[in-house]
């Protein structure tokens, strides 16, 4: 009997310390951001999306279908299995605490483009138990799809409803596949990454870019005398749910 | 020791068999799962925890509920619940094991569980969770086996194991309320962001627990030699009717707040339980047989009466455990995803897929919960022939103050 005790816990502080050891020399989050952007140094990206602008072109979906289209975005056709990284809302739905029944017809009928909010104080990240989701320095709210162990968790814990799960292999249905960006597995969490791909190379992000109508702004807003700081400093701008404390980076002009 | 599950009557070995089929049922559902993605769920993008979250929080509490004799025992003495702690304990073991597996059956990338180690993160509660629910494992089988095994050689239990007794008290409270900070620490999720939260999951675990142990007393006692007391009985009895007490109060706590401030986003997810929201009424009756079986379980507790008479308490015991099961195990959860955070009411239900590899996790659970009785049972039957009778003369207490 002693002798059985005495090498089960051999045993099980053996085990303890090779836990110990991994975690101590293994990587951390930090040391695994795959995309350097520029060098300045504090750097925060963020995005301005002028309702207004959108509103003129009722019906268009362009930064929905290229964001889809280059990040390999299934089109599994089931709304409970849906994945969106940008897409249109009604305002009520966008805005739950902006709203109310007496509100401009303008505004209550204006689409919202909501996408990640790519938050300062970000509730996945918080969440996430394997640091499968993390901070870039320069705010982005990355994703590592081979870390993920689809828990779900940051999907409880996104206030905005930005992150979508692959319930089903994807990979059946993407139409036509982009060789240039890597498709998931069935199981993982997916969202907007502010096309970390494209800034890399000098690109602004896809949605920016198309958007017929320029509603879309995209920049540093650590920089005052960037585009965004200067729309922003003109114009009244709400923000998604700002009550919560998750600072949001995504920036509306109603 | 663990020998003693592999010998035993037809009547034994038939339900080993039955509990087998459930597995191998299950697993053929797990299997498809595995295959083809939590497709096969009802699961959705905006209910996207269910069944499995569900019942993990449920079982999380009956494991966490050992604690309900082994404190009477060991801290304050109570020499009627001697014989009852290691079953305590060894429900506890099944009902930690089932909570762990059905996390991983809600797993996209379950192969990948052990990134929570690789990788641990001190800012999530799931890490926590993870590091508690095994530290509780570890404490109740190394407390369960030493204590049995020394009760087999009809000596105390060694000095050492005490520790580990009075660390799994706090222990165990402590597994129940981080599974509270899972969801109470959710900004986006109203329903659940609630600091009464881990007492109210305490209180309906402390009531479901010992009401679940009281309904395996009296099937253990048909099927056994196993005879509890009439004391033992009767003292988890009065702590189930405390708990359901409480947890029935900070229910009503909730709806107050809830209520009396009208804040449309907390009392949309009530509306959705007990009114049906946007049209959707799907767990409203369950909910109201719920708060009615809560009701007759505290008018059959309350009045001495019927609490002391077994076939009331055992009914009692069933309506506890079933309101608290459908409160727990089917609404907590769906609740807090819906509405979603779009506003919107997206229906979910279990499918039978999901139910199937339920099944196997249930199965998992009662097939070593029967190996770990039959241990208890059989090392029983060999020191201690005529159980209902000595109670008082069997002393194996680990010294107490």
């Amino acid at each position: 009997m002693g002798i059985d005790r005495r090498k089960f816990l051999t045993i099980a502080g053996l085990t303890t310390l090779t836990t110990l050891g991994k975690t101590v020399l293994g990587s951390s989050p930090a040391g695994h951001d795959p995309i350097e952007t520029g060098s300045q140094a504090v750097k925060r990206l963020a995005m301005v999306i002028d309702m207004v602008k959108c509103r003129q072109n009722e019906g268009c979906t362009e930064c929905t279908k290229i964001c889809h289209k280059i990040h390999n975005v299934p089109d599994i056709g089931n709304a409970k299995e849906e994945i969106k990284w940008i897409w249109k809302e009604n305002f009520e739905a966008a805005f739950p605490n902006q709203h109310h029944d007496l509100l401009e017809d303008n505004i209550k009928n204006s689409p919202a483009v909501v996408l990640c909010n790519h938050c300062d104080v970000p509730p996945c990240v918080k969440v996430c138990p394997t640091g499968s989701t993390w901070q870039r320095e320069d705010g982005i709210i990355m994703m590592d799809m081979h870390r993920c162990i689809g828990c779900r968790y940051c999907v409880a814990g996104c206030p905005y409803g930005s992150r979508s799960f692959n319930f089903r292999d994807p990979r059946p249905h993407i139409d036509e596949m982009n060789p240039e960006y890597p498709t998931r597995s069935k199981g993982v969490v997916e969202k907007c990454n502010f096309c970390a791909e494209r800034l890399v190379d000098g690109l602004l992000p896809a949605c920016v870019d198309i958007c017929p109508e320029k509603a879309l702004t995209f920049g540093n807003i650590n920089d005052p005398e960037s585009e965004i700081r200067q729309i922003l400093k003109s114009r009244h701008s709400i923000r998604r749910k700002p009550i919560l404390g998750t600072n949001p980076q995504i920036y509306y002009l109603v | 020791m663990l020998e003693k599950a592999l010998t035993g009557d037809k009547r034994y070995w038939g339900w080993i068999a039955f509990v087998l089929i459930m597995i191998g049922a299950g697993a053929i559902a797990y299997l498809r799962q595995l295959d083809q993605g939590l497709t096969v769920t009802g699961l959705s993008r905006d209910v996207s925890w269910g069944f499995y979250i569900a019942q993990f929080t449920f079982l999380v509490g009956v494991a966490a509920s050992a604690v309900m004799v082994v404190l009477p025992y060991y801290l304050h003495n109570f020499k009627a619940f001697s014989k009852l702690t290691i079953l305590g304990e060894f429900l506890a073991v099944p009902s930690v094991i089932m909570c762990m597996l059905f996390i991983v059956v809600d797993m996209g990338q379950p192969f990948r569980v052990q990134n929570v180690m690789l990788y641990p993160s001190l800012n999530s509660p799931m890490f926590w969770d993870m590091m508690s629910l095994s530290g509780y494992l570890f404490l109740i089988v190394v407390i369960g086996y030493m204590v049995l095994s020394s009760e087999k050689k009809g000596i105390a239990p060694p000095k050492w194991l005490k520790p580990f007794i009075i660390i799994s008290i706090p222990w165990a409270i402590s597994i129940h309320t981080v599974t509270a900070f899972l969801y109470s620490g959710l900004s986006a999720r109203p329903f659940w962001m609630t600091a009464v939260l881990a007492p109210r999951f305490l209180a309906s675990a402390f009531a479901a627990g010992p009401a679940l142990l009281i309904l395996i007393i009296f099937l253990m006692r048909k099927l056994t030699r196993f005879d509890a007391g009439k004391d033992a009985i009767q003292k988890l009895a009065v702590i189930a009717t405390y708990a359901m007490c409480i947890n029935v109060f900070l229910v009503l706590m909730e709806v107050f707040t809830t209520f009396y401030s009208g804040m449309p986003e907390h009392m949309h997810h009530f509306e959705f339980l007990y009114v049906g929201l946007h049209g959707n009424n799907t767990l409203v009756p369950w909910m109201w047989f719920s708060s009615a079986l809560a009701v007759v379980a505290l008018v059959l507790l309350l009045t001495p009466k019927f609490r002391k008479t077994e076939v009331m308490l055992g009914f009692a015991c069933i309506a506890v455990f079933v309101s608290i099961w459908i409160d727990k195990g089917l609404g907590m959860i769906v609740a807090g995803f819906t509405p979603s955070q779009m506003g919107e009411v997206v229906d979910y239900w279990p499918t039978l897929n999901e139910f199937m590899v339920s099944i196997m996790v249930w199965g998992i659970g009662l097939l070593i919960m029967s190996l770990l009785y039959k241990i208890i049972f059989t090392v029983r039957g060999e020191t201690e022939p005529i159980v209902a009778a000595k109670e008082d003369k069997k002393e194996l207490t680990v010294p107490s103050n």
